[in-house]
């Protein structure tokens, strides 16, 4: 009972405790909720043991669930797994831990303040909420960046669609659909054609039984042929005779060349690998010392050699294999031996006739093209033509000089030597050529023009004949026309003379005395650049034009005074060009800056009346302006163009440049072609002036769904984007103007 | 995707190719580099510009004039020249209404005349030195009015439409309507000699005798700008329709191009030796043939002023005009000779010729037919010249078939689309360039008030090395390596060019020498 008044009373307390702490009716409420549950309960006469949560920290400690038993007693983290005794001693280990961590009495840190925590709160969400906003971005840079934007979003069009649209967009949406689909497409069934099945046609495609037969036969025969091969080639192996494999090896050997030499026939680019695989072998060989007498047999060879014949042959066949091994082959491409025989034809034959001098310290160069002097001038003058490939006179002869050994290596080596030999030519060739060729190209066009020229002088001289001919030389020809006057009184004599009738003659005379004179004036020209030449503005010798009917009815006012209009003329001729030069001269003057003096007179000397300041003080106050550009008419004589930029303009034309463009020359390109009506096609107006957003009216307007950012951004937001790349014939405009009105 | 309907596939896949010719002949300036990726807003924007300008070219180049076919041009028979074949013999091969084109009008009283045909080519106007003023649809010879101002006629044109004329008489200038009513007399214009409209600027220009050159804007009905041009008596006019440009032609042999915008002249070409008689300019703006008193003919390209032909016609060519399709017309005395393309290969012998019953005063290419108008001391004759006329007008521009709804309709619409003067200049496309200077200016302005140059390339600055490798002499030099760098980039791919042009000359050179050294190395040994 005691015990009961004690919970009683404490129980009281713990209610004051929580109804002080909180104030919420809410809770208040619970409370009395649960009272009235427990008197219920106690009606029933059986006590019933309640299991209350526990929520939060209180005080009390909930008096049906524990006991107070130990209640002064301080209980160790240890003690909580002292039930687990009967484990094994790993449990020790942890409770030393648990001890530790109970004896380890560092205080616990104090809460953060609520400044910081709220910061820290705000960082949170401002993360989360700028992830959440970032989805956005790419939305809004489409739509920055989109040509036209059409509101509202996800409109359909209206109207009926074509039978197309309406099949294509169609899509297999119940479950029996999915399902037949899928195992359609499972079992690869041809959905459109639905003739046959690829298994089907593969089983088609199958051979028939004769075939298989045959086939079954041929493959036993190559496995027999096959197995018996490798039998062969085993037993070959074991013998252990060394002549015989000597022999082997040589026998195979001039297999390979000949095989290798119809493939160079037959399939250059297999040839090819083979040459490569020999590079490769080269290349190994250089890298070892295998064939270098310096392995042990070679060692002791050669102090056998002294003695030995065979020993010093056996060495030096190292020694030959080695060389033939390291020797570099030269890949002869078909296109360089193409080239070759192109050049042969392009260039002159003195090209080949130089006979290629060739190493004579290397007795591997010395093989085929060396020959004697006379020979050598035999060929100068007849270039020999001998196949290439092998065969060459040189060859044989060099063959009996070789050893009998090398005789048998002879169609390796040939080949070798015939890369050697195409290489050296090659090599040859480009050196001379290079210099030679010149040198003999220039003696021989100068022989060349020398036998030319001897042979038709007289076709010559008539061309220099008008030059020539008068028995002036061309230094007097030039001095003789430097004058401008002459040409011109020539031609307004001739004017004269054309008034009357006869004008057809006369200015043909002077078409080929003009022609004449002018090759002979033209360097006089050069010298006097700046004149006016009358030659080239005015006379440009006009093209005398015949007419079929002569004008009769000259006018009557003119017919009097045509005589002294003309000779007017010729004295004012003259005065048209130097007026003219005047004015231009004149212009340009204006337009070249002047040059600023800014000396004053007397500082650091003596100034006043009659005293000039010192040179070096002009010189030094003066101050240049920089040239100008040059002028547009420099190089026009007979032109004036005036240099004044003309301003009106500039109050219609655009001076500062809109947002993205940096540099005039961008902005110009993108302005370069007219958008209105009157340069376009009514379509390419319509497209290239679309407006940048379309709207409905009447429609609401309504903000961009998640759904739709998450379903497909681009074809929510674009909308019908304008087709300004494909340029579409006319059928097909048509079906894009009707799709614009409909959005529209 | 499923698709049920088996689709029969198209043999031709894509649009129809558009030929080359036709899209460069709409090609409009040149397309650029793109500019590099970072710049992304920059890039989209001029990737979207020149797919639009793509299009635009593509699209004209497909829809351009349907007829591809040449003119036809009057062609003798085996050693028969055209130039021999009379009016009435074409009269007489040509259809009713082709051969009702040839006719002349004796109008001895009051002569010579001078003419001018409307923009669309339908109306005629007659001016008789006289005072005799008359205008009329000369297909169907209907007269709209007839009169005698009673003064000397200098010139006749006709304005914008068909509507308005100006006279230039003995000292002003009268403006009348069709009905021969005088709307105006602009005292501000005195003594012209010399007419010329230009149809999209509504801009009529005078000359007058005392060498001033005036600018009427027509459809205000104000004085534009009255230039003295300091060079006499000014009666030798013609425009160029491609840059509305007026040229005059002066006693001392030269002509001067001008703009309502400036004082002094573009350009001063010295063309004759002589005075100039008469200056045409084709419709493209590219030639201008002159005639001057020394007997010539010239033809210049004008875009370069290079002179082109130089041709000497016996009695010399006291008025020119030029037709669409660039026929010329050149009167010598009492004869019109029409010439074929005089800036191709020389000419010999002239197209045509016809002689006129008078001395001829003025000359002039019906537009869209192929009919060349004379005026001359007795009256007036319409030849027929094959080939003169375009055959293709633009409905929008210049319709001969238009009718009066339309002309008003042409009219608002053209004079809503009116060029201002300002904007005449050498370079029509001056218009789509920006205004550099203003450009820099602002630019210099801007660099000033940010105190850097945002457009400006970063300065090299080099790294600081240790061990004495950053001393000034070592820095220097650092510098001087990357200095000019893109001007280096430039230098460097030009001599590239240069280096490899050179050696392919040099090759070919080669070879030919070769070739013809080989061919004489065997020669050599031939006996």
């Amino acid at each position: 009972m005691d015990d009961e008044d004690d919970e009683e009373l404490q129980r009281a307390l713990a209610d004051d405790i929580i109804s002080a702490s909180e104030d919420e009716g809410g809770s208040d409420d619970e409370r009395k909720h649960c009272k009235l549950l427990e008197a219920i309960s106690s009606l029933g006469g059986k006590k019933r043991k309640k299991l209350t949560e526990r929520s939060e920290a209180s005080i009390q400690v909930s008096e049906f669930t524990v006991n107070a038993e130990g209640e002064g007693d301080k209980i160790h983290l240890s003690d909580l797994i002292g039930t687990l005794d009967k484990t094994p001693s790993a449990l020790i280990k942890t409770k030393k831990q648990l001890k530790n961590l109970q004896h380890n009495q560092s205080t616990l840190e104090t809460p953060l303040t609520r400044k910081e925590t709220e910061k820290i709160q705000r960082e949170v969400a401002f993360e989360k909420t700028s992830k959440e906003v970032s989805r956005w971005q790419s939305v809004v840079l489409q739509n920055q960046k989109a040509e036209q934007l059409v509101f509202p979003l996800n409109q359909e069009p209206s109207g009926p669609k074509r039978i197309e649209q309406v099949v294509a967009g169609w899509k297999a949406q119940t479950p029996l659909e999915q399902e037949i689909f899928s195992l359609l497409r499972m079992n690869k069934q041809p959905l459109h054609d639905p003739v046959l099945t690829p298994t089907e046609e593969a089983s088609l495609r199958a051979m028939s039984l004769e075939e298989a037969k045959i086939r079954r036969a041929e493959l036993q025969k190559t496995r027999v042929l096959q197995s018996y091969y490798e039998a062969k080639a085993k037993r070959g192996k074991r013998i252990k005779s060394k002549k015989y494999h000597r022999i082997q090896k040589k026998v195979m050997r001039k297999e390979y060349l000949k095989q290798f030499d119809e493939m160079v026939k037959t399939d250059p680019a297999a040839a090819l690998e083979e040459l490569k695989k020999m590079e490769l072998s080269r290349m190994k060989e250089r890298m070892s010392l295998k064939h270098q007498n310096s392995g042990k047999w070679a060692k002791s060879k050669a102090i056998m050699a002294k003695y030995d014949d065979g020993a010093r042959k056996a060495m030096q066949k190292q020694l030959e294999v080695n060389k033939d091994l390291t020797q570099k082959l030269v890949i002869p491409a078909d296109e360089d031996e193409e080239d070759e025989e192109e050049s042969a034809e392009t260039l002159p034959d003195f090209v080949n006739d130089v006979e290629p001098i060739l190493d004579q310290v290397n007795p591997w160069m010395r093989g085929k093209l060396s020959t004697e002097p006379m020979m050598e001038e035999s060929n100068r003058l007849h270039p020999p033509v001998w196949p290439r490939e092998v065969g060459k006179p040189g060859e044989g002869r060099d063959d009996q000089e070789e050893d009998e050994e090398q005789m048998e290596e002879t169609e390796e080596e040939s080949l070798l030597r015939g890369f050697e030999e195409r290489r050296k030519l090659r090599q040859t060739e480009d050196v001379k050529v290079s210099d030679d060729e010149e040198a003999g190209l220039s003696n021989f066009t100068s022989l060349f023009h020398g036998l030319v020229n001897h042979m038709e002088p007289p076709a010559d001289q008539p061309k220099a004949g008008p030059g020539l001919g008068q028995g002036e030389s061309p230094a007097l020809l030039e001095e003789g026309l430097v004058r401008v006057r002459t040409l011109e009184d020539v031609e307004l004599l001739s004017q004269d003379i054309s008034a009357s009738d006869t004008a057809l003659l006369t200015t043909r005379d002077l078409g080929t005395e003009e022609t004449d004179t002018q090759s002979a004036t033209q360097q006089a020209d050069k010298k006097r650049k700046k004149m006016i030449d009358p030659n080239e503005v005015l006379t440009k010798e006009a093209k005398v034009i015949e007419m079929p009917l002569a004008p009769t009815a000259v006018e009557d006012v003119e017919d009097k005074e045509e005589q002294r209009v003309i000779i007017k003329e010729a004295f004012a001729g003259d005065d048209v060009i130097s007026d003219f030069l005047k004015d231009k001269r004149k212009q340009e003057e204006a337009g070249r800056p002047k040059v600023i003096d800014l000396t004053l007179p007397g500082w650091g000397e003596w100034g006043g009346l009659g005293l000039q300041p010192s040179r070096s003080k002009r010189k030094r106050f003066r101050v240049k302006v920089a040239p100008p550009p040059p002028r547009q008419d420099q190089k026009l004589p007979n032109i004036i163009i005036a240099e004044k930029r003309d301003s009106s303009i500039a109050a219609h034309q655009v001076c500062q440049l809109p947002f993205p463009f940096e540099n005039p020359i961008q902005f110009e390109r993108t302005i370069r072609s007219p958008v209105g009506r009157t340069w376009n096609t009514q379509n390419t107006v319509q497209k290239i002036t679309a407006p940048k957003v379309v709207t409905q009216l009447g429609a609401i307007i309504e903000p961009i769904a998640r759904e739709d950012l998450i379903k497909d951004i681009r074809q929510a937001v674009t909308g019908p984007s304008i087709n300004l790349e494909s340029d579409q014939g006319p059928q097909k405009k048509r079906r894009s103007q009707q799709k614009k009105k409909k959005a529209s | 995707m499923f698709n049920s309907i088996p689709q029969k596939s198209d043999p031709f896949p894509g649009s129809a190719p558009v030929p080359e010719e036709k899209l460069n002949k709409f090609k409009r300036g040149v397309k650029g580099e793109l500019p590099p990726r970072p710049q992304y807003k920059l890039r989209d924007v001029v990737i979207r510009s020149e797919a639009a300008s793509d299009l635009a070219q593509k699209q004209n180049a497909r829809y351009d004039l349907m007829l591809p076919e040449d003119a036809g041009f009057l062609e003798g028979d085996e050693d028969e020249d055209t130039c021999t074949i009379s009016q009435d013999d074409i009269v007489d091969a040509v259809d009713i209404t082709a051969g009702a084109k040839y006719f002349s009008l004796t109008l001895s009283q009051f002569g010579p005349y001078r003419l001018d045909y409307s923009k669309t080519g339908r109306h005629l106007l007659l001016g008789g030195r006289r005072g005799h003023v008359t205008c009329l649809d000369w297909q169907s010879k209907q007269l709209m009015c007839e009169m005698n101002v009673m003064e000397t006629v200098n010139d006749v044109k006709w304005l914008h439409s068909e509507a308005l004329f100006a006279v230039a008489q003995k000292k002003w200038l009268y403006i009348y309507d069709n009905k021969g009513i005088e709307l105006h007399c602009i005292r501000k214009f005195n003594d012209v000699l010399r007419m010329q409209f230009l149809p999209y600027h509504f801009l009529l220009a005078t000359a007058s005798a005392t060498g001033f050159l005036q600018y009427l804007d027509v459809s205000v009905g104000k004085e534009v700008v009255a230039i003295c041009t300091k060079a006499g008596r000014l009666d030798v006019m013609a425009h160029n329709p491609h840059n509305a440009i007026i040229h005059l032609g002066h006693s001392n042999g030269t002509v001067t191009l001008w703009t309502p915008n400036q004082r002094e002249p573009l350009v001063k070409m010295l063309c004759h030796q002589g005075g100039v008689r008469s200056v045409a300019v084709d419709k493209t703006g590219t030639y201008m043939v002159t005639s001057g008193m020394d007997k010539k003919l010239k033809v210049y390209d004008i875009r370069a002023y290079r002179p082109l032909q130089s041709y000497f016609l016996p009695a010399g060519a006291s008025c020119l005009s030029l037709s669409q399709r660039g026929l010329l017309s050149a009167a010598t005395g009492d004869i019109v000779q029409v010439y074929r393309d005089v800036w191709g290969i020389p000419v010999t012998k002239p197209y045509m010729a016809h002689r006129a019953k008078g001395s001829v005063w003025g000359v002039h290419f019906c537009p869209f037919e192929d009919v060349l108008g004379v005026g001359h001391g007795e009256g007036f004759t319409s030849m027929v010249v094959p080939g003169a006329g375009e055959p293709n007008f633009d409905g929008l521009d210049a319709n001969p078939y238009r009718s009066a709804k339309q002309r008003q309709e042409w009219e608002v619409k053209a004079l809503l689309e009116k060029i201002q003067p300002e904007l005449i200049g050498l370079d029509p496309s001056q218009l789509s360039q920006v205004d550099h200077s203003t450009w820099e200016q602002r630019h210099v302005d801007r660099v000033q008030v940010l105190g850097f140059d945002p457009l400006a390339k970063e300065k090299f600055t080099p790294r600081l090395k240790t061990k004495g490798r950053s001393s000034s002499g070592k820095v220097e030099k650092r510098k001087k390596q990357v200095a000019h760098e893109d001007q280096r980039d430039v230098i460097r791919q030009t001599v590239e060019d240069r280096m490899k042009i050179d050696k392919e000359r040099k090759e070919k050179e080669k070879k030919k020498a070769a070739a013809a050294g080989q061919k004489s190395a065997l020669d050599r040994f031939r006996k």
